[in-house]
């Protein structure tokens, strides 16, 4: 974390993004890109929120794929409900109790339970203890979805922050 | 381009095909406002992979080289569809839009709406009328 660069890994996200925006890999780009690496970090600094660090990187990618697998049974679950007959959808509400404290790993789990089977993220209360979940189709007990989403991806969340 | 690549970018591109029509039919089909929210969030999202994924493979049987740009696109709409997702829902219980009879547990939008636990007693207005 030096001056120069304050965000290492934003530097080389906001390349690699830039060469592949651009398709290509010539020295004016690499160049171009490096710079805007070096110059938006900088700039962007002074606003960001501190956020916990990732204590276990590897496990993102697990996790990614994970979350890819649930998105792809996710669509062949909606589409199927769509298909069907309509009586047969019973939505819901539910409030999930967070183990999450900070704003970066409960945006990580909102945005996953939005992504996939049947679960859309409606609302957080203020405390950041409970999130709101619109179910579409809400099974006899609604505990199946709380456990689910808690078991499924909150403990792996928790394992890649170790908060 | 060979018959190996045509036959796996036709594949694709039917599969593509299937769930962006779904998306649209759950549009019209399902019956309240949150309800409608899962079909395009969600039966979009395989839909436009498998069709990106066509175009990154017909450019590589075409021209001979990978492009990127599809990649990003799949990344942005990743990162943009929960967002998305998630502020439709939460401007569907501040405008209390009406949802079907049975939907379990609707008293919760009183309290998400003021952004309360749902253990919360206190707060909440007692006229406020269920949507």
């Amino acid at each position: 974390m030096s001056k120069f660069l304050p965000m290492p890994f934003h530097t080389v996200s906001l390349l690699i993004v830039w060469l592949m925006l651009n398709n290509s890999l010539s020295p004016g780009h690499i160049l171009l890109g490096m710079v805007l690496g070096v110059v938006i970090p900088l700039v962007c600094q002074p606003l960001r929120i501190p956020q916990p660090k990732f204590k276990r990187p590897m496990k993102l990618f697990s996790y990614a794929l994970l979350v890819l697998i649930d998105v792809i049974k996710a669509n062949i679950e909606v589409a199927l409900l769509v298909l069907g007959p309509s009586s047969r959808i019973n939505p819901g509400f539910v409030a999930i109790p967070l183990d999450l404290q900070e704003a970066l790993p409960i945006t990580m789990l909102a945005s996953t339970v939005t992504m996939t089977p049947g679960t859309v993220s409606a609302e957080l209360s203020s405390d950041k203890k409970f999130i709101y979940v619109h179910v579409l189709n809400m099974p006899e007990d609604e505990q199946e979805v709380v456990d689910f989403i808690k078991t499924r991806y909150e403990a792996n969340i928790k394992e890649i922050f170790e908060c | 381009m060979n018959d190996m690549f045509e036959i796996v970018i036709s594949v694709l591109l039917v599969i593509g095909g299937i769930f962006i029509f779904v998306g649209s039919l759950g549009l019209a089909r399902l019956q309240d406002f949150y309800t409608r929210l899962h079909a395009p969030t969600k039966a979009t999202t395989v839909g436009l992979g498998s069709v990106l994924l066509a175009s990154m493979i017909y450019t590589y049987a075409t021209e001979g080289y990978i492009t990127v740009n599809v990649l990003l696109i799949t990344l942005f709409l990743v990162i943009t569809a929960p967002v998305v997702a998630h502020i439709l829902a939460k401007v569907a219980m501040h405008h209390q839009v009406k949802m079907i009879p049975r939907t379990r547990n609707r008293e919760m939008v009183k309290l998400a709406r003021k952004q309360l636990p749902p253990t919360a007693t206190t707060g909440v207005e007692e006229d406020g009328r269920l949507p």
